[in-house]
């Protein structure tokens, strides 16, 4: 529903699909990933949501090799990430990453923090690092923060800065693991609008979330995770509006309604 | 017997107070003046000192301690990389590597270079190579473990998301994580400085012409004189402190300025 959108001045301009087929990712003896497939468009918008413990961070992280799968096959375009031959580095310039914590670099500007890997890794110059920079910066309106220190900024504009580091790679696809779980409520909203922004632009984006309102307004497809497993997949109105499995009506209810007590399931 | 907690406390530091008052009248007084002085912290035989004591033996403990520094830095980054390696044997090297230079004095790692070295392998390095590989083999033992804390205290989060911006591993650890480590270990860094100055004194044990004195050997050569007292080596220890003690205020410097720029607002 959202591939369609183009916005002036986008970036996205090649968004890549990601396929996930049969993965397996164990710790030990805890199997935390139990044969997961997901077929993911380019431009399209998928929330992963589930309890905690699921297996959806651990899904996110394997898709840019955080995490190493031992069994199964991603692919991102027509690239076979999960390939041992495969330059790890060079498939995660191509995906951008956002995480729960921001991670921006303390010892840096936020103007450092956009460039330092546009000129590390991509080897632009200075001066071109900077205006990729100062464009995303202004994408997310923190253009008049370029100078300040991180830790002077509050959690919801550290998270801007984070997804504008992301984008000044020049992403094809974005990855974001509970992007405002540790985000004071009101400013979460910022941070939602910026990644709503970015759907409407068609980037490809995969979006592990507690923020159900989100995954209904934006995810073109939600998925909800149990256990290791896809409990069930569909539309985002469907999945969120009107759940079939009773392990997501149980999940939805109690994050829908959390001051409601009700029987243990199963 | 009715007193508050806090009047208490007051009349106990009051009585502490005191007391270090009475013990400090006391050595004052005690003290055997005229003897300590001329012993001691007798100005003529001060004056003999200079200018040599500067241009000679300070400036060959600074030579020294800094030569020892950049040769245990350089090993040190290596041996807590080392440590922290997937690798396997790379570990245990560094571990065997830190447990043995830590735990020898240093004035063994002097002699082995010095004399049981040259016997081994029919080398013989020059003093300055000696004095450098000495120092920077026993130093490059503490800097690593610093050094290991100093990189597992920065979060795992930094590393993750410089990796997942494309960098290369060792692009990651020199542009983000040891930057980050390099910070957190100064006040311990400064430490090695310090302990390196003073272990630089070692160097007597290799055999040193009268131009590579040091301010331990310098001091000891001038007590040997006839009458000269103890006044030789309390003016090296004062040298000493010319070295340690700037090093020590220089380090709070940056630490504040670290803690400045990364404080909120």
């Amino acid at each position: 529903m959202n591939n369609t959108a183009s916005v002036p001045g986008a970036t996205a301009s090649h968004p890549a699909s990601v396929s996930i087929d049969g993965l397996h990712k164990s710790y030990g003896s805890l199997d935390v990933l139990k044969g997961i497939s997901l077929e993911v468009g380019p431009g399209e918008v998928v929330c992963l949501i589930g309890p905690s413990g699921s297996g959806k961070s651990t899904l996110l992280r394997c898709v840019n090799l955080l995490e190493t799968p031992q069994q199964g096959v991603i692919r991102i375009g027509d690239v076979e990430v999960t390939d041992p031959e495969v330059d790890i580095d060079a498939v995660r310039r191509r995906v951008g990453m956002v995480f729960q914590q921001f991670n921006l670099f303390p010892n840096m500007s936020v103007l450092g923090n956009l460039t330092v890997a546009q000129r590390k890794v991509l080897g632009r110059s200075e001066a071109e690092a900077r205006k990729t920079a100062m464009l995303n910066l202004e994408r997310v309106g923190l253009a008049e923060k370029a100078e300040n220190a991180p830790a002077q900024l509050s959690g919801g504009q550290q998270q801007r800065v984070a997804i504008a580091r992301a984008l000044s790679m020049d992403p094809e696809l974005m990855l974001f693991d509970e992007p405002t779980s540790a985000l004071d409520p009101e400013t979460v909203g910022d941070v939602l609008a910026i990644m709503r922004d970015l759907a409407k632009e068609g980037m490809t984006m995969l979006v592990v979330t507690h923020e159900m309102a989100f995954a209904r307004d934006v995810a073109d497809r939600v998925v909800f995770m149990d256990g290791g497993v896809v409990v069930e997949e569909g539309p985002a109105r469907e999945v969120v509006g009107a759940p079939q499995h009773k392990r997501t009506q149980a999940f939805l209810s109690r994050v829908l309604n959390p001051t409601q007590v009700d029987a243990p399931e199963d | 017997m009715a007193m508050t907690a806090r009047e208490r406390a007051k009349v106990s530091r009051g009585v502490q107070y005191g007391l270090l008052v009475v013990i400090v009248i006391a050595l004052v007084f005690i003290a055997d003046w005229n003897t300590l002085i001329s012993r001691a912290l007798n100005p003529s035989v001060m004056a003999q000192q200079f200018p040599e004591i500067i241009t000679v033996a300070l400036k060959n403990t600074l030579i020294y301690t800094a030569l020892g520094f950049v040769a245990g830095m350089s090993g040190g980054i290596l041996l807590a990389l080392m440590r922290l390696s997937s690798v396997a044997p790379y570990r245990w090297i560094a571990t065997l590597y830190i447990e043995l230079f830590r735990g020898v004095p240093a004035l063994l790692v002097f002699l082995a270079l010095g004399f049981g070295v040259p016997l081994a392998f029919q080398v013989r390095f020059n003093n300055l190579v000696t004095v450098m590989l000495a120092l920077g083999l026993v130093s490059a033992a503490y800097i690593a473990e610093s050094l290991r804390a100093g990189l597992q205290a920065v979060p795992k989060g930094q590393y993750e998301a410089a990796r997942s911006l494309g960098m290369s591993h060792s692009r990651a650890m020199i542009t983000i994580v040891i930057p980050q480590a390099l910070r957190i270990v100064l006040p311990p860094l400064t430490n090695e400085v310090i302990l390196l100055a003073k272990d630089s004194s070692l160097v007597y044990l290799l055999g040193m012409t009268v131009s590579q004195y040091e301010l331990t050997k310098f001091g000891r050569e001038a007590i040997s004189g006839s009458g000269a007292g103890l006044t030789p080596l309390v003016l090296a220890g004062v040298c000493y402190l010319v070295i340690t003690v700037p090093l020590g205020l220089l380090a709070r410097y940056f630490e504040q300025r670290a803690d400045a720029r990364s404080a909120r607002h």
